[in-house]
């Protein structure tokens, strides 16, 4: 039980007065972060980040640096669940199937018990990934630390070709943006020779492009340009929890045990493969209405139908840092951003971390706990407030909201010209979400593309070009064989739909 | 996306996916160049530093290629508004001022020019009254440079007015 020994000592880490300070100071405003338009868990962390690199510099001030930017990705899961139920305006993406259900309660003046329900069950479905986390982690750890460059090549070709199997949208969109990540993350410094690429001689270029600057237009400014859309205002049901509403829902909240246990596998199961906590909301929402006793009931109000779909997200995204910590893959854009904190704090992530960062990794992870623990008792007891910030008009929010994002695109690198990115990035981010390329793709392989590269490369010169050494043994086998299955699956799931046809 | 709701449209979905996918052909293009020129074979140290952005561009340009196939070939009877007119005049409300601003920075520092931009919105799409307007558009860059200057010493950029004031 070397396991549970660690996590022990990552309490100890955990909790001090600093780190619990910082947890509730990131779960607020992640919460914050969440219900706003245009700034979400990925583009809230990566505006945030800048303003730990000085923190990062102390002594153990990493671990404090990564709780409170874990803490807001976790304030950022819960908050989405506040505008989806009261105003129907899904504030992230993986709550856009809360709304299903949670809108139609909150209409019928049921709001206290759909958003204590979506909490709750958030909470259970962060709590199990995290025990996930706990035990699987250090196993795949210590599996990944034999792993060479062809393994590590194939985890991310894996990685990558799963979201072209698991996405929604169409598979060549899904190609044609992730590869135009990896063709901005080619752009600098070639990561093995040193040659200046696709720079064109501008001083600007040399750098590269950083992902957070994409991440910051991608996901912000897109979003606020897609918001205004709707118009400049926002209605929505009011909000009142207390502890009688609380308590009676949670009274009512074991009947659903079923569907809690089926909604936190595919969670897990989606977040660790890169699936994402949105498709796994959708599927385990999916999953709620083919298999309980009120399906047909589903859409019209049934807090069953909030508890599949939170429990699901939360679990993914909590489930998302496991390869992000262990393989330093990240299986979600938020994930990702984290990953990049911790390159620039001076950690490597991957399998040495659990070696040689231990008091970070357990700090890290005893820090989950604590952290959906105080985002349970601040969202329960503050949600009036939160709504209110939805309340606030859009031609005020949305400005500031820009000027945020303006600022932490400039912290990244003190560089105007990175504005002008974030800007330029922000019109590509509302195109590409108007016409479903997907985004999360692209992000990821900014982050991972020099990495990508090198792994291959290194293969490639151990090998002299030989291609067969990514199916040289069972395991690297397996996983560039499972990879070409799951590239391939949109061909094929075409294929045996025409073939239906063509028989019946 | 609201196709139905009787805006007219200022494009169509389908010319905003031809426009996307051949920006995605033309960018592919560059890398491609870009990476013929660096070498795209295999030197004395393994493959050159073309080799893997040329194919990662080669795969940018079939993809978009097969997306231009399938965006041409959409059925009249199934086209769809891409943003109606009244949309759009939203949206550029929003992104020519924030170009402006950008612009604005450079000029005049982030502090300055980030109570214009927001007292422009307040003004001008909130219709506040001005004493409104100056709180919350001065307030915003107040907050702003306690956080980051004093609070968490990270220098954003400052123009003339702040030199005026003597908070450089």
């Amino acid at each position: 039980m070397d396991e549970i020994q660690s996590l022990i000592q990552g309490f100890a880490v955990a909790l001090s007065y600093r780190n619990l300070a910082l947890m509730f100071v990131g779960v607020i405003l992640g919460v914050i972060i969440g219900v706003l338009p245009g700034l979400g868990g990925a583009n809230g962390v990566a505006i945030l980040l800048p303003l730990t690199f000085a923190m990062a510099q102390t002594p153990g001030g990493t671990t404090s640096a990564i709780i409170l930017l874990s803490c807001i990705y976790w304030g950022a899961l819960f908050g989405g669940a506040i505008t989806s139920i009261l105003f129907n305006i899904p504030g992230e993406p993986w709550s856009v199937a809360t709304t299903f259900d949670g809108y139609p309660l909150a209409q019928k003046g049921r709001a206290g018990e759909a958003l204590t329900a979506a909490f709750t069950s958030s909470f259970v479905g962060a709590l199990v990934a995290v025990i996930v986390i706990t035990f699987l982690s250090p196993i795949v750890a210590r599996f990944a630390l034999e792993f060479g460059p062809p393994e590590f090549f194939a985890v991310y070709l894996l990685t990558f070709c799963a979201f072209v199997g698991m996405s929604r949208e169409h598979a060549f969109k899904t190609l044609a943006s992730m590869m135009l990540g990896f063709a901005l993350a080619a752009v600098g410094t070639d990561p093995v020779t040193g040659t200046l690429r696709l720079t064109f001689g501008s001083t600007h270029m040399l750098a590269g492009f950083d992902f957070l600057i994409a991440v910051i237009g991608l996901f912000g400014i897109g979003e606020i340009l897609l918001t205004l859309e709707e118009g400049l205002a926002f209605k929505g049901a009011s909000a009142k929890i207390n502890l009688g509403v609380v308590l009676e829902t949670w009274k009512e909240l074991p009947k659903y045990w079923r569907t809690s246990i089926r909604s936190a596998a595919v969670g897990c199961f989606m977040g660790i493969v890169p699936g994402g906590a949105t498709p796994a909301s959708f599927m385990s929402y999916g999953v709620a209405l083919r298999f309980s006793r009120d399906g047909e009931k589903f859409g019209t109000g049934q807090v069953e139908g909030v508890v599949a779909p939170e429990t699901a997200a939360h679990a993914a995204g909590t489930a998302a840092l496991l390869p992000m910590l262990t393989l330093g893959v990240p299986g979600s854009p938020t994930a990702a951003v984290l990953l990049g904190g911790l390159l620039i704090w001076g950690l490597q992530p991957g399998p040495l971390l659990f070696v040689e960062q231990k008091d970070f990794v357990w700090g890290l992870i005893a820090s989950m706990y604590l952290g959906n623990i105080a985002g349970l008792i601040v969202v329960l007891t503050c949600v009036p407030l939160f709504a209110a910030i939805l309340r606030i008009p859009f031609s005020v929010i949305a400005p500031v909201i820009m000027v945020i994002c303006a600022i932490g695109a400039y912290t990244v690198h003190n560089s105007i010209f990175d504005v002008w990115m974030m800007v330029v990035f922000g019109i590509a981010g509302y195109m590409f979400k108007k016409l479903s390329y997907p985004l999360a793709p692209m992000v990821l392989a900014i982050v991972l593309g020099d990495r990508a590269e090198s792994s291959f490369r290194q293969a490639m010169l151990v090998s002299q070009g030989d291609m067969t050494i990514f199916f040289s043994n069972a395991l690297v086998g397996s996983m560039t064989g499972l990879a070409l299955i799951l590239l391939g699956w949109p061909l094929m799931s075409l294929g045996i739909a025409r073939l239906r046809q063509t028989l019946s | 996306m609201s196709g139905e709701s009787g805006g007219r449209a200022a494009f169509s979905q389908k010319t905003a996916e031809i426009v996307v996918a051949a920006v995605f052909m033309l960018l592919g293009a560059i890398v491609i160049f870009d990476s013929v020129r660096l070498g795209i074979g295999w030197g004395e140290d393994g493959p050159e530093a073309g080799y893997f952005p040329f194919y990662v561009a080669l795969i940018i340009c079939v993809s978009s290629l097969i997306n231009l196939a399938r965006a041409l070939t959409v059925r009249p009877e199934k086209h769809k508004t891409f943003v109606e007119i009244g949309q759009l005049k939203l949206v550029l409300a929003v992104l020519v001022p924030t170009a402006i601003y950008t612009a604005l920075i450079g000029w005049l520092g982030i502090y300055v020019a980030s109570i214009l931009f927001v007292g422009f919105f307040m003004r001008w799409l909130g219709k506040y009254p001005w004493w409104n307007v100056l709180a919350v558009s001065v307030g915003n860059s107040v907050v702003f440079f306690l956080i980051f200057e004093i609070w968490f010493s990270i220098p954003l950029p400052k123009g003339p007015i702040e030199a005026l004031l003597g908070l450089n």
